[in-house]
């Protein structure tokens, strides 16, 4: 069946226990996004620290993908630079539009989303955290456009 | 009474002739979003499109004749099938620009009025002062909510809302009405919990205070007898999309003393009366609110969807909806973990079954159900505050409709048991 391309184990996992959740106290920036035709939303906080990295913390509700998603994000770009933080969001939004193959070393459990670009409609399920980290990074770092 | 004949009816609408994902029976459950064509209502688009295609009120010549009176004898058809006269029908685009209409005429007439400006006779009653009430309820869908939200912003009107009870109903007793109330406009059918509301309750609290009353009938018309000359409102607004009609029509009912009354709302062609360089004056209803080159082709299309619905017979088609609904809340009320939202019995309930899955979300349930061929809605149905109001994010949500029968609970409730075995909830 295809939905196991989808739901595969390791997205289950995160799902059920995801990484990183609960919100810090103290933050720069922080983002509420939320998916409008299905509810799910993200409440997302950045803080620069003096290395130049941004620890991320967020709490969220929503469906399996967005949930795995934001679990797979917390591992990947938790406390790194807005330059591959960056990376690694254009580096999935490109995934899922398959214009560039899963790269596992900038996505890491993060490829295993890549079932989900045969569904279009979840495809903003998978990026709603990777958006919001973005918006807030941004925010946080003062470099916007 | 009758039963429908389920297999005849399937056999007219195309779709069902095609499979889903992996050559599964199409199993639709999405009726309340938008209903399936029958071959009729396509043949009969297809036949404007062919032999009669032309502007509307509009050309010298026969084609525009033909048009003009398939249009005006579409709009004779829809008229009688809510026992309204067909001078009092608008087309409008969909259900949405109908209440759209509706709000708009009292924005316009209050800019107008506020600036001394010139308004039909009667327009007063559109008028609205800060501190004017509108009343809509906490189960609106958005096209009936927002609208009044943004005419209380530009007004400084005040909008209130009538509560819900915990199983689904209306809680009259959450509000009262006052002098100040102008406006009182609510669901005939919830899209989301499915409760239909009493609305002759709601017209008497209404009329005490000398409110005018809005219905959205989106989710009443396609599915039961509904005659104005019963219900004591003074709008009705519908999608024809949702009664086997095409996309890009909707209709808005009026009392003709209140339609002749209001400001128009979207200007130009065919509204006016007439035109100078400085000013016009505008055509009665209902060209007053149907400005350009109507939807002609789809009115013909909507009027040929109640032909099919007339030979069906409305009160057959509400008997076999609500024995599916009976059929589907039995069931569900079956499966352990899973929780109707609404009422959790049939009676003044249509068949939108909105119900959520512990340990799971709607999105995935309704990936599942995909995968077996069955079509559902998940999320907030545009109707946010009511998942709000009942503590969900979401819910996914069946619909049946005429082309529906037991085979399709059945596949519901399989679904729904392979979601919860997929996840590993539920046991
Ligand atoms: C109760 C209700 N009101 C209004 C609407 C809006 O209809 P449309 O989108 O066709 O304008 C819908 C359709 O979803 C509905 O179910």
């Amino acid at each position: 069946m295809n939905l196991e391309n989808m739901y595969q184990e390791i997205i289950l996992d995160h799902y059920k226990h995801p990484h990183g959740k609960g919100l810090k106290d103290d933050f720069a920036a922080e983002v509420h996004h939320v998916n409008p035709t299905c509810g799910d939303e993200i409440t997302l906080r950045i803080t620069p620290n003096a290395d130049g990295t941004l620890t991320v913390s967020y709490d969220n509700q929503g469906c399996s993908i967005s949930q795995a998603s934001a679990s797979i994000l917390f591992d990947q770009i938790n406390n790194v630079s807005l330059e591959q933080g960056t990376e690694a969001v254009d580096h999935l939004i490109a995934m899922l539009q398959r214009t560039e193959e899963p790269n596992e070393d900038i996505l890491g459990d993060g490829i295993a989303l890549i079932g989900v670009a045969q569904y279009p409609a979840r495809v903003k399920c998978a990026l709603l955290s990777w958006m919001a980290w973005k918006d807030a990074a941004i925010q946080a770092t003062g470099k916007g456009e | 009474m009758a039963q429908l004949d389920v297999a005849k009816i399937r056999a007219d609408f195309p779709i069902f002739d095609r499979t889903v994902r992996n050559d599964r029976r199409l199993v639709y459950l999405d009726s309340g979003a938008t209903s399936q064509k029958p071959r009729q209502v396509l043949d009969a688009e297809r036949n404007f499109y062919e032999r009669h295609n032309a502007a509307v009120h509009r050309g010298a010549h026969q084609l525009a004749e033909e048009a003009t009176d398939l249009f005006e004898a579409a709009r004779a058809t829809i008229a009688q099938f809510i026992g309204a006269q067909p001078d009092d029908i608008v087309f409008t685009k969909n259900a949405t620009e109908a209440l759209n209409l509706v709000s708009y005429s009292f924005l316009n007439a209050t800019i107008k009025s506020a600036r001394g400006k010139a308004l039909p006779e009667g327009a007063s009653r559109f008028v609205l002062a800060e501190g004017d009430e509108i009343v809509v309820t906490e189960m609106e869908h958005h096209a009936n909510l927002v609208p009044w939200q943004e005419l209380c912003d530009k007004t400084g009107a005040v909008l209130k809302w009538i509560g819900l009870t915990d199983d689904g109903r209306l809680d009259l007793n959450s509000i009262e009405f006052t002098a100040r109330t102008k406006v009182v406009a609510l669901t005939h059918q919830s899209n989301l919990l499915g409760t239909i509301n009493d609305i002759p309750a709601v017209s008497a609290m209404a009329r005490a205070v000398g409110a005018l009353i809005v219905l959205d009938a989106c989710q009443s018309i396609p599915h039961m007898p509904v005659d104005v000359t019963e219900l004591d409102v003074d709008f009705i607004a519908w999608s024809g999309h949702k009664m086997l009609g095409p996309l890009g029509i909707g209709c808005l009912w009026g009392r003709a003393e209140l339609l002749a009354s209001m400001p128009p709302f979207i200007t130009g062609g065919s509204m006016i009366e007439t035109v100078h360089m400085e000013s016009s004056t505008f055509a009665a209803p209902p060209k007053r609110f149907e400005a350009g080159v109507p939807m002609a082709a789809q009115a013909v299309g909507l009027a040929a969807a109640i032909d099919y619905l007339n030979d069906l017979g409305m009160d057959n088609v509400a008997a076999h909806e609500h024995r599916l609904t009976q059929l589907a809340l039995d069931e569900l009320a079956k499966l352990p973990g899973v929780r109707v939202i609404g009422p959790l019995v049939a009676t003044d309930r249509g068949s939108a079954v909105s119900f959520v899955v512990d340990g799971l979300h709607p999105h995935d349930v309704g990936q599942i159900l995909d995968e077996h061929g069955v079509a559902v809605r998940v999320g907030h149905h545009c109707a946010w505050p009511v998942c709000r109001r009942y503590s969900v994010p979401a819910t996914t949500r069946a619909t049946f409709y005429v082309y529906n029968d037991e085979s399709d609970v059945q596949a519901l409730v399989d679904g729904i048991k392979a979601a919860q075995k997929f996840f590993g909830v539920g046991e």
